[in-house]
């Protein structure tokens, strides 16, 4: 459109402006569609974090209005000073990064072994996806009260079935409260995991590993050198996204221990300082914390997901 | 060899299913037998803690939920549809900026927005309203739906767009009779995909819903503290609440994932 516009501009004075006012129409009603989603995004998503911004620079506690007034940048300073929003982050790193490494490596593993050929592959494909397919409060509730429950829960039941009336009965939740909700995330997204590397295997072109087995590689060999340099960009993929996911993960802190015991996260606190505590400077400036967290990987993320989308158009 | 890895995969396979089985076992037990030590698998089969589940009122919830999924995802493809096929087969001036400005909403923590979204619930009075939920909804779901239908539009083939130019169509037009056809089962995926997403969501509705508009996953947190003797009423609870998703979910599983990674595996 602009190359003709500007062949054609110097040999007729007059009608570029109409051109221009016809291309200018044409651009409007090419964005035109795209414009409500777009403003409805800005107004519901982007708003609210300036929002937010703002607020966490203010001595705003509901509880005591009268109070309220610039603060600079104390809600900061309390947030890495405060001994709970301190551990918090760490429980938010600790549990984020344990999470998708673990499913990472099981749904690895698990995608290689629904990459080969068995009877009822389907039917064990299914099942292993049904995790994930669990309302996330009902997976959480059904963790902790039908599997690690100490008296009737699944898994002492299991032990006192191994081991008889003398089996040990741990007392899972308050024994060992991060692994408990660590281990039902990681049975929730190791599916997930699964799935996009099971996609990515699928996408790999078979003439190499063909090529590879006819001049006498080894499994290893195919799996090391051809197999895992393909998976590289899925294996990224679903580890930054599941941080994106799980870094927000509310539902299965809230449901097992209810932030008790250490296993406060970053949402679980902002929720409590917001929602009980009514220090609504705080729990903003605790925000921004998380959203500066994101964003670092975020950046990661978008630079993977581009590298994905300029695969597509070339191919 | 072949065998043994098969067999490996049978055994993982039943191993993360077994949760889910004994859900449905549990809720499917009377309350003394869910509640035993070792677990009784032969206890007779009762649906008693699903009758009592539907006698403690849980449709006020469970419609809540529907609304709130069903009025969002409805929503979602008003806005998407027409977007996505801005950004696709009419390209618009830095097309993948828009697409990424999208992405980038959805890598931002909810959390991080809750308060103001709260407080602007708190003086427009739409606590505890389902139309709240369903905006919220809404964007979170946007993102996603833009890059699916993105890349399903992107199928359309640029002839048939022509030929309905040609034919004098407007925009309208040409999205109901040529577009939605040919799109069809990527927009099935998509509303599955936004549908599982708002009846999953927990935060925004424990924070803005209370008595009135509580949704179903509110409802489950109910029975957080509850002890043993409520144990198959908590696991018929979850069961009703998951069926929709796990009926939705197995309808569009490989979509699902497209969906949750954003549309960048296919």
């Amino acid at each position: 459109m602009t190359a003709v516009r500007e062949v054609a501009a110097p040999a007729e004075p007059r009608p570029p402006t109409r051109t221009r006012q016809v291309n200018a129409a044409a651009r409007w009603a090419r964005r035109a569609p795209l414009l409500p989603a777009l403003i409805f995004t800005i107004v519901v998503t982007q708003l609210p974090f300036v929002a937010t911004l703002i607020i966490s620079l203010m001595r705003w506690n509901s509880l005591d209005p009268a109070n309220r007034g610039f603060a600079g940048i104390d809600n900061y300073t309390a947030v890495f000073t405060d001994p709970d929003l301190r551990s918090a982050i760490g429980t938010t790193v600790v549990l984020t990064a344990t999470v998708v490494l673990v499913s990472l490596l099981l749904g690895l593993g698990l995608a290689l072994l629904l990459d080969r050929k068995f009877a009822g592959r389907g039917l064990v494909r299914t099942m292993l996806i049904a995790p994930f397919l669990v309302v996330p409060v009902a997976a959480a509730l059904l963790w902790k009260h039908a599997l690690y429950n100490p008296e009737y829960g699944l898994f002492n039941g299991v032990l006192t079935w191994l081991f008889g009336a003398d089996a040990p009965q741990p007392e899972w939740i308050s024994g060992m409260p991060l692994l408990a909700v660590e281990a039902s995330l990681v049975w929730q997204w190791t599916p997930f995991m699964m799935l996009i590397l099971l996609a990515g295997l699928q996408s790999r072109p078979q003439d190499a590993v063909e090529a590879a087995r006819i001049d006498g590689a080894t499994a290893w060999q195919v799996f090391r050198y051809l197999t895992l340099p393909h998976l590289r960009q899925y294996l990224e993929l679903g580890a930054l996204l599941g941080s994106i996911y799980v870094v927000q993960n509310f539902d299965a802190v809230f449901t097992i221990t209810s932030g008790g015991l250490g296993t406060a996260n970053l949402p679980y606190t902002i929720y409590q300082t917001f929602y009980q505590a009514h220090d609504y400077g705080q729990a903003s400036a605790a925000g921004v914390v998380v959203v500066i967290g994101s964003i670092i990987i975020a950046t990661f993320a978008l630079r993977v997901v581009s590298s994905l989308l300029r695969e597509e158009v070339r191919g | 060899m072949n065998r043994i890895w098969g067999v490996v995969a049978w055994f993982a396979g039943l191993l993360f299913f077994a949760p889910v089985a004994w859900m449905v076992l549990t809720s499917l037990h009377s309350e003394p037998d869910a509640a035993t030590n070792p677990p009784s698998l032969a206890a007779p089969i009762t649906f008693d803690s699903y009758a009592g589940f539907f006698d403690s009122e849980p449709w006020p919830p469970l419609i809540n939920s529907l609304s709130a999924s069903i009025g969002s995802t409805v929503l979602v493809l008003l806005l998407a549809i027409p977007a996505a096929y801005a950004l696709s087969i009419k390209k618009v001036e830095k097309w993948s900026d828009v697409l990424f400005f999208f992405l980038s909403t959805k890598m931002l923590p909810v959390v991080a927005g809750l308060l103001p979204i709260y407080l602007v619930a708190q003086f427009t009075g739409m606590l505890d309203n389902i139309s709240f939920l369903v905006v919220l909804y809404t964007s979170m779901n946007l993102p996603i739906a833009v890059w699916l239908m993105r890349s399903f539009l992107a199928e359309v083939p640029v002839e048939i767009l022509e030929a309905a130019a040609l034919d004098g169509a407007g925009l309208v037009t040409t999205l109901r009779r040529v577009v939605a056809p040919v799109a069809m089962p990527g927009i099935a995926a998509t509303s599955l995909i936004c549908f599982i997403f708002s009846w999953n969501e927990l935060l925004f509705a424990r924070v803005l819903t209370g008595v009135v508009a509580g949704t179903a996953p509110v409802y489950l947190t109910g029975f957080v503290t509850s002890q043993g003797l409520f144990l198959a009423k908590v696991c018929a609870a979850a069961v009703v609440v998951s069926l929709p998703v796990l009926v939705a979910g197995f309808a569009a599983q490989d979509k699902l994932v497209q969906g949750l990674s954003l549309g960048a595996v296919k």
